[in-house]
């Protein structure tokens, strides 16, 4: 067995692995926030706190209906953007015109809101959840002992990452919505509803939150500041892929789980500062992020 | 008279208004709870904390003692800034005479050099360092309910008496972390046990993953937790998925509160060895106050450093209703190490010169799912600790106070 810098080798694919389903969950989350800025313009800060309700909802489902974790990848996802839905029609609607810092303004403050509502019904310490029946266990891949929950992390999320993105770049659908982005007007003027596409694009960003959060309950504590702990990674992550850039966010996503992992290996106690120092260093010399058009 | 001569003539005569107005407001003990409200200790302490403040007014009956007594409280934020801030805009203008709970060793620790400086109480309950009675040991502080040399002697001890004698840490890379690790590998090598490594994480990480690999690699029969809340509430959940315990290693949790195992849940948490002071299920007594307790907290239960809450408040109203005075907060802890402890949830009991309360501690198991019979019934008790060996010994301590 060889060794890089001190580090058996063994251990040190391990950590890649690692790396790469937390590079997951940030990629889910970072698609989604990229979507609806992409699409609406919208810096959502409300995505943690979504993300945290979807954890909240495979909860809820599981202890008053007995509606166990498949269901709820489904359910939740709908429900919580369904919520998102009435948010963008009470709310974000009226601010399209305005200056994006509104935006980011409301929804910061939401989140802070349903953040504290959470916490004065459920306490902060968190709510137990079980990995399902089906995937518990693991495999020992010579190198590390491998969850069998975590494998399906990782192979959900980049199905999901690239079914999405597929639909926005390659199909139809979103083609209209690409349209409507740029020239809102003239889409319209070919009798496509633009603002229920926008709508239903906010609804689908949040359900992704959502989605990330229920596949987050078996393996993170579900505590109603869960969101608040991840979320700003997740919008270093954005920021370095570049802001609106669907397949910049799911790339990104992947490399910095990755480099957060080595770093827990070679200097644990930077693992929550790396991904900072790399966002300082991708805006001082691509301002746009590294795969974000140059505005 | 010239208009500097009138304008210093009422200034004069309006701060003798307020300093009147201050004497009179005075005549008030004033409690504040600095606490975790928002965040990771906010179910350890937080609006726990500021009820059973409230309990200990109330079973106090300041009227009998022709007093007045007033709980207020406030959110530090676990940032130390923020509580030495309060602090002192609590003793400066608002007139708090003592301060109670503060979790969060970096917070307790800077609040307590305020109430140093300011000449008031602190009472302790939320911090878990063994330094506020060893080096930075106070006269103002009394420490109640537990600290990291207590934890980690008595989980530490009962787990390598039980063959667990190789160590790997997962420590939070702040104050308390480094000091339940620190005084646990102490008492680890003392027992003949010897710790093979150990990686400091950020507070608040989601993810232990990677640090669980790296304790698996490093073959140690036990992976000891000198962190706290969420973090020790993820590490034993994701331990459970990476088959820590199938691979024939086990977690020693360091600073498990009750609230902790409820959200890992019994099913993951079973077999978990901990140290706690008090536990709600244990006395009649307990048990009664847990039910008054619940009246404005429903559905919880009340954590260890809750019932510290509760008992040094106690404890001080004692202490004042004693001196007849809460004015001098040197005075106030004199009295209070002076009269020996006596209160409902943690019987008799003393303080130390060096602010140290010392009582009774007890090693728990937490229950397997079908041993819990309602909720909350989460432990069985596998020794008691007495006072005097549950604590560190005061000539370790290195407390200023002691030594000259």
């Amino acid at each position: 067995m060889f060794q890089i810098f001190g580090i058996p080798s063994q251990a040190l694919f391990g950590q890649l692995l690692l790396g790469l389903i937390n590079g997951s969950f940030y990629a889910l989350l970072s698609l989604g926030l990229a979507v609806i800025f992409g699409m609406l313009d919208i810096i959502n800060f409300t995505h943690g706190a979504q993300y945290m309700m979807g954890a909240f909802a495979a909860y809820l489902l599981l202890q008053h209906l007995g509606i166990g974790y498949w269901e709820a990848l489904v359910i939740a996802p709908i429900v919580i953007g369904l919520t998102g839905i009435v948010i963008e029609r009470l709310f974000l609607k009226h601010l399209r015109s305005l200056d994006p810092l509104y935006g980011l303004l409301l929804t910061f403050g939401l989140g802070l809101v349903i953040e504290g509502l959470f916490r004065n019904y459920y306490g902060s310490s968190g709510l137990p959840y079980q990995v399902p029946e089906a995937l518990q266990g693991g495999r020992n891949l010579g190198f590390m002992f491998l969850p069998n929950y975590r494998a399906w992390v990782i192979v959900l999320s980049l199905t999901v990452c690239l079914a999405t993105w597929f639909a926005i770049e390659r199909t139809r659908l979103g083609s209209y919505l690409r349209a409507a982005t740029e020239n809102p007007v003239l889409v319209r003027a070919f009798g496509i509803n633009v603002p229920r596409m926008v709508t239903l694009t906010y609804g689908f960003g949040v359900g992704l939150a959502a989605l990330a959060g229920v596949m987050a309950a078996p393996i993170y504590n579900v505590s109603p500041q869960m969101g608040s702990d991840l979320i700003i990674v997740v919008f270093a992550v954005v920021v370095i892929g570049g802001m609106g850039s669907i397949m910049g966010a799911i790339l990104t996503g992947f490399a910095l789980g990755i480099i957060e992992g080595l770093t827990k290996v070679f200097y644990p106690e930077a693992s929550n500062t790396v991904i900072f120092v790399i966002m300082a260093i991708v805006l001082l010399v691509r301002p746009a992020g590294l795969f974000g058009r140059s505005v | 008279m010239t208009p500097t001569a009138r304008l210093a003539f009422a200034v004069t005569a309006l701060t003798c208004t307020v300093a009147a107005a201050q004497a009179q407001e005075d005549s008030v003990v004033k409690i504040g709870v600095l606490t975790d409200m928002s965040s990771l200790y906010a179910d350890v302490g937080g609006p726990g904390s500021v009820a059973a403040a409230k309990l200990a007014v109330e079973d106090f009956n300041p009227a009998a003692h022709g007093m007045k007594v007033e709980v207020v409280s406030a959110d530090h934020q676990n940032k130390p800034d923020i509580g030495a801030n309060i602090a002192r805009q609590w003793f400066d203008v608002d007139h708090v005479d003592a301060m109670a709970d503060v979790p969060n060793s970096g917070v307790g620790l800077a609040v307590s050099e305020v109430t140093r400086e300011k000449n008031k109480v602190f009472l302790a309950s939320g911090p878990a360092s063994s330094d506020l009675t060893g080096p930075k040991c106070s006269p103002n502080t009394i420490h109640w309910t537990y600290d990291t040399w207590m934890l980690a002697n008595g989980t530490g001890k009962a787990v390598v008496k039980t063959g667990g004698d190789t160590w790997f840490f997962l420590t939070a890379d702040y104050a308390f972390g480094k000091a339940l690790e620190r005084d646990t590998t102490a008492v680890v090598e003392a027992n003949g046990g010897k710790v093979l490594g150990g990686v400091r994480h950020p507070l608040n990480t989601p993810d232990f993953s990677s640090f669980l690999l790296q304790a698996q690699s490093s073959k140690a029969k036990i992976i000891g937790l000198a962190n706290a809340g969420g973090d020790t509430i993820n590490a034993i959940k994701q331990g459970a998925e990476f088959g820590i315990a199938a691979g024939g290693q086990h977690f020693a949790g360091l600073l498990v509160f009750i609230t902790d195992v409820n959200s890992i849940g019994l099913k993951t948490a079973q077999g978990l060895v901990l140290t706690e002071t008090w536990y709600w299920d244990m006395t009649d007594a307990n048990r009664a106050f847990t039910k008054r307790w619940q009246a404005e907290r429903a559905g919880k239960f009340p954590t260890s450093v809750q019932a510290g809450v509760y008992a040094s408040v106690l404890h001080y109203l004692k202490a004042v209703a004693a001196l007849k005075s809460d004015t001098d907060g040197r005075a106030v802890v004199a009295k209070m190490k002076e009269i020996p402890t006596d209160d409902p949830l943690f019987g008799k009991g003393s303080i130390r010169p060096d602010g140290r309360t010392l009582h009774d501690a007890y090693l728990f198991e937490v229950k397997k799912p079908d041993e819990s019979k309602y909720p909350g019934d989460d432990y069985k008790l596998r020794a008691t600790i007495p006072a005097a060996e549950a604590f560190r010994p005061l000539k370790d301590g290195g407390c200023p106070l002691i030594s000259g």
